[in-house]
Formats: C-alpha cells, sequence, structure tokens
C-alpha cells in the first residue's frame, strides 16, 4: 500500500465567510504536540484567533487492548490494564478485579480492601500530580513542573517498593493483592503523607497569586451542568461544573464508604475552577491515605479462594494440593461464571468503567473500557467554541487526558 | 446468547423499579427479556424501541450515558448486542439496555438526538464491530484509518489480524 493510501483527511474545510471575501483558516494541532500531552491530533477551524470548530482526531495509540484480552487468561488481563491508562494503573487494576471479582462472586479479605484503597488514593495523587505539573507547563509555568514531579517520584518509589514496579505494577490480582507490602511500607507512606499537605500548600504558593496564571484560567473553557452530562463529563470536570457526584462517596466500593472525605464541588465550570477543585481532591485524598493507614485491619491479602486465587509461594512447595492448584491455574486459568458485569470506579480522571462477558471459559469473551477522557474530549469543542486559539491549550490540560486510555 | 426468557419474573421482582415501572407504563412490549444478575439490571429492547425507550428512561430520572458497546455473540443469531450502560445520579441506579442485531441488517437508531455524548461510542461500535447507527450525524471510524479493512473486535477477525 502507498503511502499515500494513509494520508491523514483534512477532516474540515475553510469556509468564505458570509459578505466578506475573507476564508476562515484550518489548522491542524499535532499529533505530535507538547501541549496534546500524547498523541491528539486537533483539527481547528479559525477566523483570526476565534475558534469556529474543533474537531478531535484520535486512535494514533490504538493498540487493541480489548481484543487481545479476549485471547488471554483472565489473570493475564491484569498486566494490560495497566497500559490503559499509564498515569493510574493501580485505579485500572483495581477496576478489573473488581468486575471480575463481582462474576467470581468473591469476598476480598478487609486488608486487601483496605490496602487498594490505599494505593488508589496514592495513585490519585501521583496522577494529579503528573496533571497538575504539566498543565501549569503548557500554560508557560515551567517550574511547577519540577516540584510536582519531585513528590510524585516519592509516591513511584513506594509503588517500586510494593510492586517491584514504578508504574506498571499490576499488584492487584483478582482476589486480592499479589504480595505482602514491605516492612518499611508504613513508615514510608506516612513520611509522605506528612510532607504532603505542606507541598500541596507550596504549589498554590507558587500558582494561585500568579496573575498570569489566572489570566489564563479564569473565565476559561465554561461547561455548564447540562452540557457535562449530555457529553459524558464525568470527575472533576463534572464536579466543577456543579454535579454533586463521586462514585466513591455515591456508589462506594472496596470500603470506601468506611471513609470519612469531603466531595469537592463548585459550579463555576471552568479551568480555573477544575484546577482548585483538583488541588482540593489532592488534599483529600492524603486524608483517605492516613485513615487508610492508621486503621489498616489485620488478615490476609488473597481471598479464600484456592480455584482463584495463586497460592503462596512457601506452600506451593510443601503441599500437594497447593502445587496442584498452582499447576492448574497457571497453565488454563480459572473459569469464571457466565455472565455479564459493569464495574465502574472513581479513577483520577473521572468514571472509569469495566464491562466484562463471560462464558463460562477461563478467557474472558469481551472485555470493554469505559474511559473518562475518551468522553470528556467530546466536550473539547463545546468548551472552546468562540474563545481564543491559545485557550484550547488550558482546556486540553483542564481535562486531564490521557491518550492512552482514549484510544487503548 | 442462548439463555431462558426470565422476562416475566425479572419484572415481577423488580416492579418498584423506576426504569422497568416507566416503561411497563409506555409499552410493556418493548422489552423483550430480562435479567438480574450479580445485582445488575438487564433489559433486552426490541430494536426499533430504542430511541422512545431512551427518551422514557431520561424522563424516568437515568439522566447519564456512561456507555455503549457491543457484544459479538457469532456465530449464533442475533449476532451483535449492543450494550447501553444507564446511570441515574438521583437515583444512585444503574441501567443496562442490550439490543440484538442481526448479521444481515446490522442497524440500530443511533441515540445522539437523546444524548450527544452516543456520537463517540456509536462510532466506536462503528469502527470495531460493524454495527451501523441510523441518524448519527458523523457516522466515521474513529479509531482506525478511514481506509481499514473489516472490523477488528468482530470474533471471525483473527488476533493478530490479516496479513
Amino acid at each position: 500500500m502507498d503511502a499515500a493510501d494513509f494520508a491523514i483527511s483534512p477532516l474540515i474545510e475553510p469556509r468564505v465567510e458570509e459578505g466578506s471575501k475573507d476564508r476562515t483558516m484550518v489548522l491542524n494541532m499535532g499529533p505530535q504536540h507538547p501541549s496534546t500531552h500524547g498523541v491528539l491530533r486537533l483539527v481547528l477551524e479559525i477566523d483570526g484567533e476565534t475558534v469556529l470548530r474543533l474537531v478531535p482526531d484520535i486512535g494514533f495509540l490504538h493498540t487493541g487492548i480489548e481484543k487481545t484480552c479476549e485471547a488471554k487468561f483472565y489473570q493475564q488481563v491484569v498486566p494490560l490494564t495497566d497500559r490503559i491508562d499509564y498515569l493510574s494503573p493501580m485505579s485500572n487494576n483495581l477496576c478489573y478485579c473488581l468486575a471480575v471479582e463481582k462474576l467470581l462472586q468473591l469476598e476480598i479479605p478487609p486488608r486487601a480492601q483496605w490496602l487498594r484503597v490505599l494505593l488508589n488514593e496514592l495513585t490519585r495523587l501521583q496522577s494529579h500530580l503528573v496533571w497538575l505539573g504539566t498543565h501549569a507547563m503548557d500554560i508557560g509555568a515551567l517550574t511547577l513542573f519540577l516540584y510536582t514531579f519531585r513528590e510524585r517520584e516519592e509516591i513511584l518509589k513506594i509503588f517500586e517498593d510494593v510492586s517491584g514496579q514504578r508504574m506498571m505494577g499490576s499488584y492487584f490480582r483478582v482476589g486480592g493483592i499479589a504480595l505482602e507490602p514491605p516492612v518499611n511500607f508504613h513508615e514510608r507512606v506516612q513520611n509522605l503523607l506528612k510532607m504532603m499537605p505542606e507541598r500541596i500548600d507550596e504549589y498554590e504558593n507558587l500558582l494561585n497569586g500568579n496573575p498570569i496564571w489566572m489570566s489564563r484560567l479564569k473565565g476559561v473553557g465554561y461547561l455548564s451542568a447540562a452540557d457535562a452530562i449530555a457529553l459524558g463529563v464525568t470527575g472533576p470536570p463534572l464536579r466543577a461544573s456543579g454535579v454533586d457526584w463521586d462514585l466513591r462517596r455515591d456508589m462506594p466500593y472496596s470500603s470506601y464508604e468506611k471513609f470519612q472525605f469531603k466531595v469537592p464541588v463548585s459550579d463555576v465550570g471552568d479551568v480555573w475552577t477544575r484546577y482548585l477543585l483538583r488541588v482540593e481532591e489532592m488534599r483529600e485524598s492524603v486524608k483517605i491515605c492516613q485513615q487508610a493507614l492508621d486503621g489498616m485491619p489485620q488478615g490476609p491479602l488473597k481471598a479464600n479462594a484456592p480455584k482463584v486465587v495463586l497460592p503462596d509461594r512457601e506452600k506451593m512447595k510443601t503441599q500437594m494440593e497447593s502445587l496442584i492448584y498452582h499447576f492448574k491455574i497457571v497453565t488454563e486459568g480459572f473459569a469464571v461464571p457466565a455472565g455479564q458485569v459493569y464495574q465502574a470506579i472513581e479513577s483520577p480522571r473521572g468514571e472509569m468503567g469495566y464491562f466484562v462477558v463471560s462464558d463460562g471459559t477461563a478467557k474472558p469473551y469481551r472485555v470493554h473500557m469505559r474511559n473518562p477522557t475518551f468522553a470528556s474530549l467530546q466536550a473539547l469543542e463545546t468548551m472552546c467554541v468562540g474563545r481564543l486559539l491559545a485557550d484550547v491549550v488550558a482546556v486540553i490540560g483542564s481535562i486531564d487526558i490521557v491518550l492512552g486510555e482514549i484510544d487503548r | 446468547m442462548d439463555a431462558p426468557n426470565e422476562r416475566d419474573a425479572v419484572l415481577q421482582a423488580h416492579a418498584q423499579n423506576h426504569a422497568i415501572a416507566a416503561l411497563l407504563a409506555v409499552k410493556p412490549a418493548c422489552i423483550v427479556n430480562a435479567r438480574f444478575d450479580c445485582g445488575e439490571l438487564t433489559l433486552w429492547i426490541a430494536r426499533d424501541d430504542i430511541r422512545p425507550v431512551c427518551r422514557t428512561l431520561q424522563k424516568a430520572g437515568y439522566n447519564f450515558l456512561v456507555d455503549v458497546t457491543c457484544v459479538d455473540w457469532y456465530p449464533s443469531e442475533p449476532r451483535f448486542q449492543v450494550t447501553y450502560h444507564l446511570l441515574s445520579h438521583s437515583l444512585k441506579q444503574r441501567l443496562r439496555l442490550c439490543v440484538m442485531v442481526d448479521s444481515l441488517d446490522t442497524e440500530v437508531a443511533s441515540i445522539t438526538p437523546e444524548w450527544p455524548s452516543a456520537n463517540f461510542y456509536e462510532r466506536e461500535v462503528w469502527d470495531l464491530f460493524g454495527v451501523r447507527f441510523g441518524g448519527h450525524p458523523n457516522l466515521r471510524r474513529i479509531m482506525l484509518p478511514d481506509e481499514w479493512e473489516g472490523h477488528p473486535l468482530r470474533k471471525d477477525y483473527p488476533v493478530e489480524g490479516y496479513r
């Protein structure tokens, strides 16, 4: 096939303005553009500096993960879920595991649930840190990036401690958690949590009073509550538009109902509000982590389901039965009762959902991911039309876009 | 999927459910099948009724369209199960709607007039499954290049692709 066969289509054509000899201009932005946070291509029709239309073109990162899932055993899908949203791998792990556990009707021990909550909130923290750093960098406040990545590094070190990997941990398994956390885990998380509130103040000191930051963000990218719901927006942008909805509180999963936290809401609906809410969310995440750490129950980390959960290494080497189960799970996987489930969690970016269909075999018949920013991307045009071209960059940052999960 | 039709039993057991009450009041025949499994309610809707059903449910409080996707039950017919996930913020309830589509006549009415967010979801289903959505404003491929042949998430499409 020729290269010309795969030439990128122009999507929109320039138009002649009524009653004038001028034509509008079509501007291509991306896919290789630093402020599109990956490989997002936007085709913009502009009149001077005003955006008239905006068409997102996605799919540059499409790897067919949903198709790949159908060829893997249930436990082999976990590492794939990491790679969907590379900024919040643990949220993906959790959501997938919860969906399969729902099909299996597994009871997860409290300690595993609490550890999942703790790690998920740390994931939210580190994801918001990346967002804050890159969002500020898009606007031109380069310094903040260095500060947020300093703290993010600490969180990634904790992830490395527990799972052996900084980012793609695959630490959660169907039926519990893969490994015991290391001995100094409690202490490291405690140190981080002690430091975080002060550091969040530091970011706010750097940004809040900054006149450039304020004028670039305030009143930009307005989205009404009705539009947000109609366009499928979830997470912080939805709450910034005045819809008081957080799955952690309203449809709790993994013991979230046992934690006390506030859900910041505002009805201003601009980029500035989304920034404020996310920073507030980071403070709440720190509180949830502290509660999880202080109240961590004792007990096992894996469900009592020998046909699903791999046995401990020690048992596998000393007990015949465990060895058989180990062999069977690794070679044949585990069969999941036929059925369809949809499990959603509040990921750092909004409602992440896994729709898992089982036909009773050891491989999922269908795994579908509902990703928050795939939906939020549709609201981009509504937020940008009629505004200046430079605002598009601020708006993209404010929906915290991750192309890995949009394209899958 | 070959499963016993539990429609009447499920509808009776969940008569209090807002969605079921609203649909039974308007047009009981639109619910073809129903199931309650793992705490989730699924309603199979007659293909031609999906838009009116969505409108009715929107009025009944199911204000948010979470997702539209599809399952390919190849080689059984009807082959495609177009799946809609709805959410009600006020009731704190989820609902799944399914529409079964034949492989020879793969067209469902688009629900973009009810929920504009269906735009991308339906494009994705068209792209990866080849199910058409009638009345969709812009039914182009979304993930794959426009020139791509075939619909990769169909079960008769090899995992490694055609080489």
